[in-house]
């Protein structure tokens, strides 16, 4: 025990300690935390955790450490939160390089400064770069900007057995090599500790304006948010929100651009989404998830929309909110309800064309029902998995058929 | 060879006779890709029509331990598609049907043989379109830019291939049929399609491709900028993007690429430029007519002395043309040339031009420049005449050299054209032996026999069977002194 404290230290320069009753991920206590302040840092510490076969979590903010499946097993938490720099914004290049543990915040206030932004939206407050890109999550402006997978051009990791690689580039165009970067994003650190990113900004653009129209059911939904997809206002975001099962649905669209330019797509976006839109302030929900005890994420085709609000309105009561515009939305419900309702969307899912995958929910409800639910191409994430991480140390379980 | 007939009798037998080529003389026809100095003449060439062909062609070399590569069109550039001598050619272009256009749910469902262009012209009728656009549109295949992560003159703006495609159906090495993503977006688990979209087809074949269509704009705006030389191209490029304009494409030609461009199609380019930018706006038309006065304020200031606006998709086309024609053009004024594909950061743009301008004045090779100048990819055109002796290899030391010149400045050996055959000596020099090594994770995860398109990308491909990286190195505990290994 005190061995491997003192192998953590010498690898952290000290930043290494015996677990406290805060240090779990996912529920799942864990017996040490080392928080390494380079990639080389972080290295020493995978190193180690590899010799010792120490099964290991990364932990940005904390925020999110209950998404994904709880852990097999779990004895250190590497804490990225002194990986804290910004190592470069070439604004002229459109690109930042940022470590893991920088606040999405804090990057976001340092870009502005430059006029420029990395587009994706925080979603949970505290949200680091190294848990943006390990939950893949992305808000509302994805619909034009891309998710977090299209605006990441590289990553440095730290794998299992401690090597540090990198792949991508700081060039907004780079097709040298596997571009590892999409693999990392979105595997809740099942493959690698990320230490570093890089990113492709855009520019502030000057103006922005809201509007908003509330719709009666589904099918008017689906009607409104068709119409915004084929319209000529390029929108950077369409949303809904629906409160209420059965109940009205709110539209909600962001134009950007210059100040003419988004006024004239306001007053065409109003016509265009009918009766009572109107230009407003930023609705209070935009950009939130929805409250409650559980968490579902549910995907579409963009036709599918009306079908899967439908679906959801019969499975359980539940509040529905998401990008309408790109076909992800996120439902909650409260936990009495929750496994039948995910069971229920699963089965409907395949006529919209989609996935549900339920995000966070307390144990009772994650050991009714699989989190992730069914997943094309698993045999070969399994063997993906198998060559990053033979031994399993990396959040052992957590993510998709026990991965 | 004795395993080759047997596959190639085993293939007749499940895909019909038609399907199988083992003639020389036709087998000739596959020796090369658009980069026509490597040369292999295929063992074999399957003709697949269907995803069940595929499948059947790739467990029979699996089976049989032989490699295979895929093959779209073949104009790939970086020797992706060169065959091997003992092993199967998959020719992917007679599965090229449109299967689905899904307008209101803005998406396309293609075989992979589709052409790109033929995607644009089935969704114009609805008003969309296929964003990524290849100078080779009108004759490469979906399914070749699936694994070159394709780019082209609008990526800019739009993104390249791997922004716009969400599902593949996909035959792995050993022969299975394995569906990725579809028309939802983020589907669970890894993002096998991530990885696969630019992996040249070292991990398996795409045999169907759904991809995202683009709403055609209301509005584009196009215009031509003279320059007296290349660095005040550079700085109005520049001042565009400080503006916070993102342009739908900024392509830039130099003196000797207009020179070349002229005499090939005379489309009229300011007499007298040291270079020419071609920007192009598009989008609402409210926003297009704000941008577009900017951008030609900003041109006039970084010194433009003429500045010439497309009134219609006539004079829009002739603009194009120059830029278009422009590597083809270059045939005209050199009897060869190396068409070399690097990228830069924008910011380096006038020193590296620079620097390049050097190489070829210090070694009397003539280098013409076009290129993606919004996104720092370069296309160099280093000219030569192979009848002189020495004149290739002077060529290709300077072509070498202006890669060294990218990797220098932050860059990345190529921003379009891949790996190939032709760049895999110089992934060493861009990546660590650990990065490369864990690149072959998943080459190894994928295809752990090594049969799918061996020999391109990575210079020195592993041995599956060892697992990479693992026991290097001293104990950590030996390292830090609490232990001792004997
Ligand atoms: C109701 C709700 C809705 C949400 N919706 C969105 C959304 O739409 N968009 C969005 O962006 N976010 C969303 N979030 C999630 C939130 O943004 C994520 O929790 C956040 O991205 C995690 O950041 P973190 O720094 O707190 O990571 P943590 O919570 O500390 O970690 C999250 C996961 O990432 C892993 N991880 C963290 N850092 C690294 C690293 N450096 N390398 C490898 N693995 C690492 C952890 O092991 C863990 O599995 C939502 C959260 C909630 C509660
Ligand atoms: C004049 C000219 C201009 C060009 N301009 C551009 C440009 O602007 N931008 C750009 O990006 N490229 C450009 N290229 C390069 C080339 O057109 C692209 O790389 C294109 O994507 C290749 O497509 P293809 O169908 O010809 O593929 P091929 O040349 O047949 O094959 C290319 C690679 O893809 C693999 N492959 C093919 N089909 C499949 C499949 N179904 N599944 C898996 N792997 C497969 C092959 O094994 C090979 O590695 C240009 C080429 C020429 C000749």
């Amino acid at each position: 025990m005190t061995d491997v404290l003192d192998a953590l230290q010498r690898a952290t320069g000290g930043h290494a300690a015996v677990a406290g009753e805060a240090d779990v991920a996912g529920g799942v206590p864990a017996k040490w935390v080392a928080a390494p302040g380079s990639t080389e840092e972080a290295a020493a510490v995978l190193r180690t955790a590899a010799a010792e076969g120490l099964a290991v979590a990364a932990r940005g903010a904390g925020t999110k450490l209950d998404w994904g499946t709880p852990p097999r097993r779990l004895d250190l938490i590497v804490d990225i939160g002194r990986l804290d720099r910004v190592i470069e914004h070439a604004a002229g290049d459109l690109v930042v390089i940022a470590q893991a543990g920088v606040p999405l915040r804090t990057l976001g206030e340092q870009l502005a400064e430059a006029g420029q932004r990395l587009a994706v939206d925080e979603v949970v407050p505290g949200t680091t770069v190294g848990g943006m890109l390990a939950t893949g999550l992305s808000g509302p402006r994805r619909m034009l900007a891309g998710a977090v997978r299209d605006l990441v051009l590289g990553v440095t990791l730290v794998r299992a057995d401690g090597v540090v690689a990198k792949a991508g580039g700081k060039v907004v165009k780079n097709v040298a090599g596997y571009d590892l970067s999409k693999l990392v994003c979105g595997a809740y650190g099942t493959l690698g500790l990320v230490t570093e990113a890089n990113f492709r900004l855009h520019p502030i653009p000057p103006a922005a304006a809201y509007v908003t129209a509330r719709v009666p059911d589904a099918a008017a939904a689906y009607a409104a948010v068709q119409r915004m997809l084929h319209g000529q206002f390029v929108p950077t975001a369409v949303e809904l929100d629906r409160p209420e099962p059965g109940g009205p649905v709110e539209i909600a669209v962001l134009l950007e651009g210059t100040e003419a330019g988004v006024t004239a797509r306001t007053a065409q976006a109003v016509e265009a989404l009918g009766d009572g839109a109107a230009e407003g302030p930023q609705p209070g929900w935009w950009g939130a998830l929805p409250a409650g005890d559980v968490l579902v994420k549910v995907t579409t085709e963009l036709t599918g929309t009306g079908r899967l609000l439908d679906g959801i309105e019969k499975a359980a009561p539940a509040a529905v909110r998401g990008s309408a515009g790109v076909g992800v939305l996120y439902a909650s419900v409260a936990a009495p309800d929750a496994a039948g309702f995910v069971l229920a969307l699963r089965d409907a899912a395949p006529s919209w064309q989609g996935s549900v995958v339920m995000l966070t929910a307390p144990p009772e409800v994650r050991s009714e029902v699989d989190s992730w639910g069914p997943v094309a191409g698993l045999e070969l994430m399994r063997k993906v998995k198998d060559r990053f991480d033979p031994d399993a140390l990396l959040a052992p379980g957590r993510f998709v058929g026990g991965i | 060879m004795a395993g080759l007939s047997e596959l190639a009798s085993r293939l007749r037998t499940e895909l019909g006779t038609e399907k199988v080529i083992d003639d020389r003389q036709e087998l000739r026809t596959y020796e090369c890709d658009g980069l026509a100095h490597y040369k292999v003449v295929p063992g074999l060439v399957v003709l697949a029509r269907s995803t069940a062909d595929v499948a059947a062609a790739v467990r029979a070399c699996n089976d049989a331990g032989v490699p295979f590569v895929a093959r779209g069109s073949g104009t790939g550039l970086s020797g992706g598609a060169l065959p091997h001598a003992d092993g199967i050619l998959i020719v992917m272009s007679q599965m090229r049907e449109i299967l689905e256009i899904d307008r209101d749910g803005q998406r396309a469902v293609v075989e992979p043989g589709v052409i790109n262009l033929q995607v644009t012209r089935a969704a114009a009728a609805g008003g969309y379109y296929y964003a990524p656009d290849p100078s080779s549109q009108q004759v490469c295949s979906i399914g070749g830019n699936v694994a070159e992560n394709s780019g082209g003159a609008h990526c800019l703006k739009y993104g390249f291939t791997t922004n716009h495609v969400l599902g593949v159906e996909f035959v792995d090495p050993s022969g299975n049929v394995i569906e990725i993503g579809g028309k939802a977006p983020d589907s669970p688990g890894y993002d096998l399609l991530g990885t696969i979209v630019g992996s040249e087809g070292t991990l398996g074949i795409a045999t169907r491709v759904t991809v995202k269509l683009t709403r055609a704009p209301e509005s584009v705006e196009t215009l031509l900028a003279g320059f007296d030389d290349t660095d005040a191209a550079g700085q109005a490029v520049s001042a565009i993007i400080a503006a916070g304009v993102i342009p739908a494409a900024v392509e830039m030609m130099d003196a000797l690429a207009i020179e070349a461009a002229e005499e090939a199609v005379h489309c009229g380019y300011p007499e007298g430029a040291g270079a020419v930018l071609v920007v192009e706006l598009d989008g609402p038309a409210s926003e297009v007519d704000a941008q577009f006065a900017d951008v030609k304020r900003l041109c006039d200031q970084a010194g433009a002395f003429e500045l010439r606006v497309a009134a219609d998709d006539a004079e829009r086309a002739l603009i194009w043309r120059g830029r278009k024609s422009a590597f083809a053009a270059v045939g005209r004024i050199s009897p060869d040339y190396i068409v070399q594909d690097g990228v830069i950061p924008r910011t380096a743009l006038p020193e590296v031009l620079r620097a390049i301008a050097d190489l070829s004045g210090q070694s009397g090779v003539r280098v013409a420049n076009v290129f993606h100048a919004g996104d720092g990819n370069l296309h160099p055109l280093v000219l030569f005449d192979d009848a002189v002796d020495g004149a290739a290899e002077a060529a290709e030391k300077v072509s070498g050299q202006i890669l060294d010149l990218c990797l220098q400045h932050g860059g990345s050996i190529t921003g379009e054209h891949g790996v190939g055959a032709d760049k895999a000596k110089h992934m060493p020099d861009m990546f660590t032996a650990d990065d490369l090594d864990t690149m072959q994770l998943v080459r190894c995860a994928f295809d752990p026999n090594g049969l799918s398109n061996p020999g391109k990308v990575f210079p020195t491909p592993r041995l599956c069977g060892e697992v990479p990286g693992r026991h290097r190195g001293a104990h950590p505990l030996v390292e830090a002194g609490l232990a001792e290994q004997f």
